[in-house]
């Protein structure tokens, strides 16, 4: 085998090598996580409400604004793409149902997610990476504190009541930017809109997006915690480990958000039948 | 010391390699209670590791780890915890939580691991930080301090839950010399008033021979001197007296290198030279 061929497969062996054992690192905290929760709940230690609530503040209460403008505009332009195509069959009625299927379901949990990416698991990444070079996990490993349970765990858990509350606002925010435009730009009548989406949205809609935020709120968290858990080499480490979290986020969520759209999908089918 | 008593913490034949680099070699030291005991060497000799290997955070390669007789290793995490609340330690650089008040660094191990009152650990921290000369300090962030200061505010953390053993590592490195007089002093006090077992790592020299009881020498990777500071002072070894005395020549080489030089500048990738 020549060295250059050799070369490649081995590359590619360790590329393959590095994502299995990543995926493995990530699911392990995800299971230590999930253990100290439970056992956080029941009080042996007892979860702590204001570390919780601290993290809440932090990755979600000031994320609001942000998502709540996004999401507007979002919602402002869907309408504007849409109206166009619908006049020409003589549906510019049927904006509001479009615009609550691609909303709901999907674009406010994705982009809140990318938004808590950005917003606090780069941050997360970041304040865990630099704890990790000055040694302040070290100590808290030899005071006998598991910085899973101590700063894991409420980490991920705001990260999750956060992500649910802000898709709320996002689907919010992007029906009303969308009610906005359809009545004013397009110049038909808000109670259309109103009426058209009230009908058209199921509560499946609403729930399906909720339970993506939920998982996506999970990747989010964990994998911030990881990659700033797993820092070394100083500063430079740090700026790596949060580029990284964001980055492999954003990955997560998508692909994720693949995977449940299909589940969803056999799922109503299964519902329709019965 | 007293042949009666049982080690409180013991290295058997432990060795540490990490790939094919051997770290540690071979070390046996026994550390008895209520001794203050000096682990020096110069940089990479592994004092570093060995202290990790002591507390548990890194497994041995071979041999064993005991702390009040737990083989730290083998230990479940349950068994672990309970050991680590009867230690502190004091890291290099203090590693306090920067996101906490001076009051709440000390108070958190107390918070954790006992059901005190709120009252009562307040009182506790005051106490705590009146030992190392930092009362009404409490209210301050870590950012607010000073190097010295920090490493003090470190030591009154690891002091929290009255130790048995307290660990040091390099307490002196960057402190200005009166700096260090007080924290050789600090350490000489807590385990004088303690009665803790103290085990420092440092290569500051002065500072050594002024806290010891007993000197242990590593030299890559393995133990080359143990004894009193007056023996080691009187040491015959050419590698300890060049340590002790901080002469440039000597058997120590400045030199790290595994490698030969030629050889290393000859070799090296000539094929992808050109590309």
């Amino acid at each position: 085998m020549s060295p250059r061929v050799r070369e490649h497969i081995e590359k590619t062996g360790g590329a393959v090598n590095d994502t299995i054992s990543y995926a493995g690192g990530l699911g392990y905290l995800g299971y230590d996580s999930i253990r100290w929760t439970l056992r956080g709940l029941v009080g042996r230690p007892k979860l702590s409400g204001e570390s919780l609530a601290t993290q809440m503040v932090r990755v979600g209460v000031k994320a609001v604004p942000i998502i709540a403008l996004v999401h507007l505009f979002i919602g402002m332009i869907l309408p504007l793409e849409m109206a166009p195509i619908l006049k020409q069959y003589g549906m510019e009625s049927s904006i509001a149902i479009v615009q609550v299927k691609a909303v709901f379901p999907q674009l406010a949990p994705i982009f809140s997610a990318i938004v808590l990416a950005g917003f606090a698991g780069a941050a997360i990444a970041a304040e865990l990476g630099t704890m990790v070079v000055s040694e302040e996990i070290a100590a808290l490993k030899t005071m006998a504190l598991d910085p899973v349970r101590y700063l894991v765990v409420p980490r991920v858990l705001a990260c999750v009541v956060m992500l649910v509350c802000l898709t709320i606002v996002a689907d919010l925010s992007a029906w009303l930017g969308g009610l906005f435009v359809y009545g004013s730009i397009l110049g038909n009548s808000s109670m259309e809109y109103y009426q058209q989406s009230v009908t058209a949205l199921l509560p499946r809609d609403v729930i399906s997006g909720l339970i993506k935020a939920l998982v996506f709120a999970v990747l989010v968290g964990l994998i911030a915690c990881h990659e700033g858990l797993k820092v070394s080499g100083g500063a430079e480490g740090v700026g790596r480990a949060t580029t990284r979290s964001v980055v492999l986020a954003i990955v997560a969520i998508i692909a994720s958000n693949m995977v449940l759209t299909v589940v969803f999908y056999y799922v109503y089918q299964w519902l329709d039948r019965i | 010391m007293d042949e009666q008593k049982e080690p409180i913490l013991e290295l058997a034949g432990v060795s540490k390699r990490f790939g094919d680099i051997v770290v540690i070699d071979d070390l046996n030291l026994a550390v008895m209670p209520g001794e203050t005991l000096v682990i020096m060497g110069s940089s990479g000799c592994g004092k570093s590791t060995t202290l990790r290997m002591m507390i548990g955070d890194l497994e041995p390669s071979e041999g064993q780890a005991r702390m009040f007789g737990v083989d730290l290793a083998a230990a479940s995490d349950a068994e672990l915890n309970s050991v680590r609340k009867r230690f502190g330690i004091l890291f290099q650089s203090g590693a306090l939580f920067n996101s906490m008040t001076v009051a709440d660094n000390i108070a958190l191990p107390m918070r954790e691991h006992t059901s005190l009152d709120e009252n009562v650990i307040r009182i506790m921290v005051k106490m705590k930080l009146e030992l190392v000369g930092l009362r009404d300090f409490e209210n301050l962030m870590p950012s607010q301090l000073s190097g010295g200061m920090k490493k003090r505010v470190g030591l009154a953390r690891a002091v929290a839950l009255d130790p048995e053993i307290l660990f040091y590592d390099e307490p002196t490195a960057g402190l200005d010399p009166i700096a260090t007089a007080v924290t050789d002093q600090l350490v000489i006090d807590l385990s004088k008033k303690l009665g803790v077992t103290s085990i420092v790592v440092t290569h500051d020299m002065t500072s050594a021979f002024r806290i010891a009881d007993r000197m242990a020498m590593l030299y890559r990777g393995k133990l080359i001197a143990l004894g009193p500071p007056d023996e080691i002072r009187n040491s015959d070894d050419e590698r300890v007296r060049q340590f002790i005395e901080g002469l440039a020549d000597g058997p120590i080489p400045l030199r790290q290198s595994r490698t030969d030089y030629a050889e290393d500048l000859l070799s090296g990738p000539m094929e992808s030279g050109r590309a």
